[in-house]
């Protein structure tokens, strides 16, 4: 392969990491602060996704449309944990995983009554169509470079927010040791009813960057729950900065492992990567629990 | 002998043959997968099959219908589970649907074992066009391969050198570069295999932009055929590299979730929605008119099978207990088709024609195919000589 | 202990299931005899899940794998010619346990959530492989001729005797697992469930323990796969996907875990709920999910744990 090539790969491999980190912070902040397993993350991936395509169609602007779909996703979210989650904090990890699974056949069904259960179209937007020059010679599609913008910008944004803001410092204290802040005084439920808002809108987030490119279907979000769990086992739970370079990480090997290895074992590679973090770091590169 | 036990016996005999003479009704069961991310599929051939039935009557060769449905979940196991439920507990006299291979590879021999039809209404996997030939089975649809060797041999006519390929890791993917490769005789520059449901294909995209040949063929049915397209589209490579793809990628199921990134790509097709007979026209017509979208070639396929049981069940005047005779109605298949005149080869599958086709936008602004050329006529499968029926 | 006059609800229920398990052969429906044979099966698989998730405490999400590897074991033995259970099961039991040594080896220094990961890894990883090998139907699976053979002393070919066949396995698990965990091994197990430090404080070498333990329900769940792999004469990747686990985790669950009897008892309720709500509607799917929810919400040990009463369920 030659540099060139070497390079878009590359940038492919950072453009799949980035759309992974997006589902993968807002998994990891439930998990690390919540201490909730989350199935169902992938079912507002799908959800965040439908609005917006429903939204573009009817306003025929997609940023508009993202917008909307957003708070929409965000009250879905807070939906959810009011109903079903809020007596699961309790349970043991196993009960988290049967609700949150029942939680997906039923957004499964209710997308396919109300959309129908054909893929949905979901347009680019038009300033982000086409390919540009990046290099002489080089063109590369903008709106993948988009998405690398803007999940750069949401990294910076939860940067900010977790080192430097009254919120970031209770979700940083959380993830340690959240008997400890319940037992301070702050008023914890309202922190994961936030908390759990900010996850969904991640999730919703990533699935209306990835509508345009990927298809709107029913059950999109199965195939990236997976992978969104071992980018956060691999990064060490709770920590947004592990999330960050293990999805860059995953994005990458899973990349290059499809371009230079044969099928089978390319899509075996992610796991043996994870396999093999685990053997050295039982906890993840960056564990929150210290 | 007196005339009343005369009368006796000519009534017994009534009574006889009456029982000979027709069923009540003809029970068919329809196992597809009607659940998951691929649950179109079998909603689709399902309406198909019901307004064929619809448009013989309400009946199928005289007979009132009654229509069992069960759902694989894309699962081999769970759909022999199905066949058996309606074998054993629904006393079906049919089994049809089926849309993927491995529950057909699975279902094929526990159901023609049991003297129940099957009907395929889309599912051909090659061992059974082949040496594992079954006589209780009948594909409509067509065998696997057929539709790339169609899009293989207009390559090779349109004069291409240089191809490359691409389809998911999995035997119909790999059986249809097969079937590409038996009559396209230019140079492969690549074959690449990705995961299957693998959503980005940016690094691929890559790999093909670098190895620049004249032309690609891809083989990516539903939600995969919805992702490549549109990420095809993005990179640009519409103008640098032309494609060509068989129906199941442009298929009008999958076309609008596309937009305008389908527009003017080419595919294979057994059947097209403006092929001029007058059974495919009032076909497609009653089809947008009954379920307010235009029919698929899935839909199409549906409609098929209930014309052919149709056809079958009146050769033998509803009398179902004969399965002899009504194997040899089924293989004479004596029926007009949305695709013209139909018929079998001795492997129970059809020989018939292929077009290509191209998408454009009707004046409903609705994104859907149109003939442009015949690739093929009377085209039958590669496996038929290793059956052994006749 | 005071003597109980009547029988409790528990023992009413498991006594009404045994005689249903041994009297639907003779109602002489085919379709019944072929669905309770698969509960049963699966009943044999979710029990060995328990085994190392209710009684270890270790969550797997990659039993399948095992369950898989067995059904693989006869396929493969059988296309090379060898259709004898005596030689075909065996080996898919000492296939899986050695799989499960190698997986068991590695994942078992994790817990918690990366014990879920890795062992979901190992399952995919098997999963990939075997949806590769060509030469044993890849993605397309393989068919089974006909069932294995036991030297033509009972014809498995015959479904009643087939499921009787499996009864009796069934029951002999169910006698060995409730033999294991009121053994002193399985004593140690449930210990290191409640509290690993302490066990290895008072001197156990847990590791090795959770590993033994690991292994042995893999090998049950090979077994039940080389009965799968009869029942319906096919054999598919799917059986090791992970979503099959997850089928096997809910019946687990469901059931009620820690209990032995609570995954068979989720195994037949989850299959029955599935045959019957698939035939009301299509959508079938939009009433199970809620059905779950409010299960695990309101039903807190499972449906063997609202016989019980909450009570002591070991």
């Amino acid at each position: 392969m030659d540099p060139i090539l070497i390079f878009i790969q590359a940038l492919n491999g950072l453009q799949l990491g980035i759309m992974l980190f997006l589902m993968a912070a807002g998994l990891t902040l439930v998990f690390g602060v919540m201490n909730l397993i989350n199935l169902a993350h992938g079912s507002l991936y799908m959800m965040g996704a439908y609005l917006a395509a429903t939204l573009q169609q009817q306003t025929g602007s997609f940023l508009l449309a993202v917008l909307l779909a957003i708070p929409l996703t965000i009250l879905i979210g807070m939906l959810i944990e009011v109903i079903v989650l809020r007596s699961l904090y309790d349970r043991d990890h196993l009960d988290q995983v049967l609700a949150t699974f029942a939680l997906i056949l039923f957004f499964n069904e209710l997308v396919r009554i109300v959309w129908g259960p054909q893929a949905y179209f979901m347009a680019a937007p038009a300033l982000l169509s086409g390919s540009m020059q990046i290099l002489p010679g080089v063109s590369y599609p903008v709106l993948r470079i988009g998405i690398i913008a803007v999940g750069m910008a949401v990294a910076i944004f939860l940067y900010v927010l977790i080192a430097y803001t009254r919120l970031g410092m209770l979700i940083r204290a959380g993830a340690t040791n959240r008997e400890m802040v319940g037992a301070l005084g702050v008023n914890i439920r309202l922190l994961y009813t936030l908390v759990f808002g900010l996850g969904a809108a991640l999730a919703g987030l990533a699935g209306m960057m990835a509508g345009p490119i990927l298809s709107v279907e029913v059950g999109m979000g199965e195939s990236i729950i997976i992978l969104t769990f071992v980018v956060i086992v691999i990064g060490g739970i709770g920590s947004i900065r592990g999330a960050f370079i293990a999805s860059i990480a995953v994005g990458v090997a899973d990349t290059f492992g499809r371009v230079l290895l044969p099928p089978a074992l390319a899509s075996m590679v992610i796991y043996v990567l994870m396999a093999a973090v685990l053997y050295w770091r039982p906890q993840g590169l960056f564990p929150a629990h210290g | 002998m007196n005339r009343r036990f005369a009368g006796l016996v000519f009534a017994l005999g009534l009574v006889a043959g009456s029982y000979a003479y027709g069923a009540e009704q003809v029970k068919i069961g329809y196992i597809a997968t009607m659940s998951g991310p691929t649950a179109s599929l079998g909603t689709d051939i399902l309406d198909g099959l019901k307004l064929g039935i619809s448009h013989c009557g309400g009946k199928l060769g005289g007979l009132p219908v009654d229509l069992v449905i069960g759902d694989d979940q894309l699962k081999p196991d769970v759909g022999v589970e199905v066949a058996s439920r309606m074998i054993e507990k629904d006393k079906v006299d049919l089994v049809t649907g089926i849309v993927f291979s491995n529950v057909m590879m699975a279902v094929a021999k526990p159901v023609t074992d049991a003297g129940i039809f099957l009907i395929s209404g889309n599912a051909g996997p090659s061992p059974l066009a082949g040496k594992g030939c079954l006589p209780n089975f009948f594909a409509v649809s067509w065998q696997n391969d057929q539709t790339h060797e169609a899009m293989g041999k207009y390559l090779q006519d349109q004069g291409v050198k240089s191809l490359y390929l691409m389809a998911p890791n999995y035997q119909a993917g790999k059986d249809g570069l097969a079937g590409v490769k038996r009559y396209f005789r230019g140079e492969i520059v690549g074959e690449v295999y990705t995961k299957i449901n693998q959503p980005d294909y940016a690094a691929e995209l890559a790999q093909l932009r670098a190895a620049k040949p004249e032309a690609l063929f891809v083989f990516y049915p539903g939600g995969m055929g919805i992702n490549f397209i549109k990420q095809y589209a993005q990179a640009g490579l519409k103008e640098e590299i032309p494609l060509y793809t068989t129906a199941f990628t442009l298929d009008q199921s999958v076309l609008q979730a596309m937009g305008d990134a389908a527009l003017g790509l080419l595919n294979a097709s057994f059947w097209s929605p403006d092929l001029k007979n007058p059974v495919n026209e009032k076909f497609v017509i009653d089809f947008k008119a009954t379920y307010n979208r235009l029919p698929s070639l899935f839909a199409a396929q549906g409609y098929d099978v209930a014309l052919l049981i149709n056809s079958a069940i009146e050769a033998v005047e509803g009398d179902l207990s004969d399965k002899d005779k009504l194997r040899e109605a089924f293989k004479r298949a004596d029926f007009h088709s949305v695709r013209g005149l139909f018929r079998f080869n001795n492997n129970h599958f059809p020989i018939q024609d292929f077009y290509i086709r191209e998408v454009f936008r009707n004046e409903e602004g609705v994104l859907t195919n149109k003939t442009i050329a015949v690739a093929f006529k009377d085209h039958a499968d590669a496996y038929h000589t290793q059956c052994e029926m006749k | 202990m005071v003597k109980q006059k009547y029988p409790d609800l528990r023992q009413i229920v498991l006594l009404f299931v045994l005689a249903a398990f041994l009297t639907v052969p003779l109602f002489g429906e085919l379709f019944y005899t072929r669905l309770f044979t698969r509960i049963m099966i699966y009943a044999i698989v979710a029990l060995s899940l328990d085994l190392i998730l209710g009684y270890g405490g270790m969550v797997s999400f990659g039993h399948a794998a095992f369950f898989g590897f067995g059904a693989y074991t006869v396929g493969i033995l059988a296309q090379h010619g060898v259709e004898s259970a005596f030689l075909a099961w065996p080996a898919a039991i000492l296939g899986s346990a050695a799989i499960a040594a190698v997986i068991g080896a590695i994942s078992l220094r994790t817990s918690g959530v990366y014990f879920i990961m890795i062992t979901l890894a190992f399952a995919q990883m098997l999963y990939y492989f075997f949806f590769s090998l060509e030469v044993y139907g890849g993605s397309d699976g393989m068919p089974l001729a006909s069932r294995n053979t036991v030297a033509g002393l009972i014809d498995l070919g015959d479904h009643n005797s087939f499921y009787y066949l499996v009864l009796a396995f069934m029951l002999l698990t169910l006698f060995f697992s409730r033999r294991m965990v009121q053994s002193r091994f399985g004593m140690v197990i449930q210990g290191v469930r409640e509290n690993e430090r302490r066990m290895r404080s008072l001197g156990f070498a847990t590791f090795r323990y959770k590993l033994v333990c690991f292994v042995i329900a893999a090998a049950i769940a090979g077994f039940a796969g080389a009965l799968i792999a009869n029942q319906s004469l096919y054999i598919s990747p799917a059986f090791m996907h992970w979503t099959r686990s997850g089928d096997i985790l809910v019946m687990v669950i469901l059931g009620g875990m820690g209990s032995l009897f609570g995954p068979m008892l989720g195994a037949l309720f989850l299959l029955l709920t599935e045959e019957v709500l698939s035939g009301f509607t299509e959508h079938w799917m939009i009433l199970l999910g809620p059905l779950l929810i409010i299960i695990v919400v309101f039903a807190r040990r499972g449906v063997y744990g609202l016989l019980c009463g909450a009570k002591d369920v070991v």
